[in-house]
């Protein structure tokens, strides 16, 4: 698309940028005058304020020569670069032409490097050491704000070094969540259920993993979570990494263990977002990213980010 | 012709005088807190309104327009009275410019924190707002060039071409600026938008640098400096020169804020070169200043009001050659979005603007209440140094952490991967951070030593206003 509505607008502002830039260089030599030598320094005569009064000092004269470079240098630039409406400059210089040409040189020396990962298998790429280091990398740069520099996330944001799985665990899964993103829906049953009845499903929920839980609801609650949440959840509350509904009788709770935590879910559903980066990051990336984080919980089976650099802050 | 009991209008520049150390101290009290936020982001325990995010167009809008329009108020109501040998015109609409201008600032501090933000950097206040800013300046102008137009003095002294000029464009640009659609008392939507409204943005806030920040300043300069050293202006041809060259290539140098964005490449370039060209027109104020000390160097020794206006017109050269070296493309992709941005503008806030303003202030001070100086000179000399060690330490902490956050930022390992989390950038930083704090308390810290020195000053001294001498035709 064109910067300019009409072929008018574009020769209007280049005429008016040249006359600008040249009407600094014609002032300046209009009011370049010598004091003749001999005379005397003398005001312009005029005062104010009883004795302000201003010599009639010549302009310094590398403050003019400072001035006229800047010009010069002004003139030549929009002419060697995109300056003057659409002409391109002689260099053919463009903002978009300096980033791809960066991009494709980038792309042509680190091309090698992520190839020959790519034609790896997973395991065999989390077990090297190198791939690691750019899987790290990567991990720090695109994933640690919200999975944590740890990779053990905080509140709505997965820990993935626990080797719990919502979407599932084997390295394509793992893939498809990074690539295309992932969208967790969990819908309200506040109303559905009444107040009662979800903290009757609360209960029988917590007793699912062997908390604490008041067995009276617990089992009012066993019927009301085969006919609401069993479709997702499961008859016995495991989970369905297809539709990346959680395994309700683990210890691990994406927002928080606890009564009124669970209820909040129940009540209010649950809409959580892992953005897609295929078109940032690409195959060969995802692919080291991938390996990476398969690594965690797969690999000596630490459950912990191997070597992060960063000093974990404050808490 | 003047008679003896005609007085110039000393209230409304008394007022403003007052009220530019009063807002000095919120506004740079304010920027300490949100220093201090920088280093311990939870300080203010998640409480909204005093969240950085709100606190930050508070602190800007109280120092660039409650400290520095206040201090522009005071000397230009000051310099164009004396200087037309005149009473100021329009008494009643000069005294609606200070409490309309007040009104705004309360507003301004009330809104802010709230919340009520257009997201026009530097013109964040909401439209019911911008409206009565229209109708002070209006009056402003009408004050100023209705005093120019009644001069007894045939010429219209330099001072007074850079306040017009400051007047004249702040109206253009507030005007231009804030068209906007109301939806409600305090919503509106701007007319422009995507990269149209980017470019009024920083056409707008690069011309605030230019004309309010600069251009008014260089008013007072004119005008302090050389009543202060009691020599003539150094060139009445360089002033003319670099006037018309300095408000006129300003006009121009917008874009160089959106180096590398949607904005199309020619626009970019304009604003490069134009930057680049005003250099010039930018050092002939400084020239013309400083030069206007030789023959009286001696007197900076003693004198702490000259220090004041003398370092000011430096840190004025700093900055204005910085601003043009950071608008070349390539120098910008370094500087862009790091702190070497904040310790270019606090060479021109806290250096160029503070000090003048400060300065001129401790002049008009005491003239204002019948005296000759002020309560204690040790303590400006005190306050000189205070301030100036506090912008150092700022500026210096701000350049490297800005060059170490660009150099972070672009560093790349061999396999395309960048080699720094931001959050690293983030915590090298911080040593700086801690730097910048104590410069900002140490800056804040002059300007209360000022306060009580003008109160010292004040107290038990009457308001005086001085009587317009009749204009003599004894030169020609």
């Amino acid at each position: 698309m064109s910067d300019f509505t009409s072929r008018f607008w574009e020769i209007y502002i280049a005429v008016l940028s040249v006359v600008s830039i040249v009407a600094c260089a014609v002032l300046l030599k209009a009011q370049t005058i010598k004091r003749p030598k001999g005379t005397k320094l003398e005001t312009t005569g005029h005062v104010w304020d009883e004795d302000l009064r201003e010599w009639n000092n010549p302009l310094p004269k590398w403050w003019v020569w400072l001035f006229y470079i800047t010009v010069v240098f002004g003139l030549a630039y929009v002419l060697l670069y995109p300056g003057l409406g659409l002409y391109a400059g002689a260099f053919g210089w463009t903002s978009t032409g300096q980033y791809e040409a960066e991009v494709a040189r980038t792309e042509e020396r680190i091309g090698p490097i992520y190839a020959k990962f790519t034609a790896q298998e997973i395991q065999a790429v989390a077990a090297d050491p190198a791939a690691r280091a750019i899987g790290q990398n990567l991990y720090l740069n695109y994933c640690a704000q919200c999975h944590a520099t740890d990779a053990r996330g905080s509140r709505g944001f997965p820990n993935l070094a626990d080797g719990d799985w919502l979407w599932g665990g084997d390295p394509e899964a793992m893939r498809t969540s990074i690539a295309s993103g992932r969208n967790g829906v969990m819908p309200p049953f506040g109303a559905a259920l009444g107040a009662e009845g979800t903290k009757d499903v609360a209960h029988y929920v917590m007793s699912l993993s062997g908390m604490a839980a008041d067995s009276i609801r617990v089992a009012r609650g066993r019927g009301k979570f085969a006919e609401n949440c069993a479709v997702c959840h499961g008859p016995e509350g495991k989970g369905n990494q297809q539709l990346g509904a959680p395994n309700l009788t683990d210890k691990t709770w994406l927002y928080g263990a606890g009564e009124p935590t669970i209820i909040e879910t129940i009540t209010n559903g649950r809409n959580n977002v892992m953005p897609a980066w295929q078109e940032r990051l690409g195959d060969a990336k995802i692919h080291l990213l991938t390996a990476y984080i398969w690594g965690l919980s797969n690999r000596g089976g630490t459950g912990q980010a191997q070597g992060t650099h960063l000093v974990a802050e404050g808490k | 012709m003047g008679t003896a009991t005609e007085t110039y209008n000393y209230k409304v520049v008394r007022q403003f005088a007052i009220m530019t150390v009063a807002w000095g101290i919120v506004g740079m009290l304010v920027g300490v807190i949100i220093a201090t936020q920088l280093i311990f982001p939870d300080l203010t325990q998640g409480i909204a309104w005093l969240s950085y995010g709100r606190l930050r167009p508070l602190h800007t809008n109280a120092v660039i327009f409650a400290f520095g329009g206040s201090a522009l108020f005071a000397t230009s109501y000051y310099v164009v009275q004396r200087t037309s040998q005149v009473r100021l015109f329009a008494g009643p609409l000069a005294a609606f410019t200070f409490w309309g201008w007040q009104a705004v600032i309360v507003l301004a501090a009330i809104t802010l924190p709230l919340g009520l933000n257009t997201s026009h950097e530097y013109a964040e206040l909401e439209w019911p707002i911008d409206v009565l800013i229209t109708l002070v300046w209006v009056a402003y102008a009408i004050v100023f060039f209705g005093t120019i137009g009644t001069r007894r003095v045939p010429h219209i002294y330099v001072a007074n071409w850079f306040f017009g000029a400051f007047i004249l464009t702040v109206a253009l640009l507030h005007v231009v600026n804030s068209v906007q659609i109301p939806v409600g008392w305090w919503k509106s939507y701007y007319v422009y938008a995507g990269v149209q409204d980017a470019m009024v943005q920083w056409w707008y806030g690069h011309n605030a640098v230019g004309f309010f920040l600069t251009a008014g300043f260089l008013g007072m300069m004119y005008y302090f400096v050389p009543k202060q050293a009691g020599r003539p202006v150094y060139s009445y041809r360089l002033s003319v020169v670099h006037f018309w060259a300095l408000i006129f290539t300003y006009m121009w140098a917008g874009p160089h804020h959106l180096h590398y964005t949607a904005l199309p490449d020619w626009t970019q370039s304009l604003g490069m070169i134009f930057s680049l060209i005003l250099l010039a027109p930018s050092w002939g104020g400084m020239i013309n200043g400083i030069m206007t000390l030789s023959g009286a160097w001696h007197k900076l020794r003693t004198d702490p009001l000259l220090k004041f206006m003398i370092v000011s017109l430096s840190f004025y050269g700093m900055s204005t050659f910085e601003g043009p070296m950071m608008s070349i493309k390539t120098v910008n992709a370094l500087s862009h979005y790091t702190d070497w941005t904040i310790g270019h503008v606090h060479s021109g806030a806290l250096g160029w603007v503070g000090m003048i303003s400060i300065g001129c202030v401790y002049y008009l001070i005491p003239r204002m209440f019948g005296r000759t100086e002020m309560h204690s000179v040790g303590l400006v000399t005190l306050h000189f140094w205070v301030a100036t060690i506090g912008i150092v330490l700022y500026i210096a902490a701000m350049w490297i952490a800005g060059v170490t956050q660009g150099l972070m930022w672009r560093a790349v390992n061999p396999d395309g991967t960048l080699t720094y989390t931001f959050v690293e950038s983030t915590k090298a930083s911080m040593p700086f951070y801690w730097i910048r704090l104590g410069g900002g308390l140490l800056y804040l810290s002059g300007m209360l030593i000022m306060a009580y020195n003008v109160w010292k000053t004040v107290a038990g001294h009457k308001a005086t206003d001085a009587p317009i001498p009749a204009y003599a035709q004894a030169h020609a």
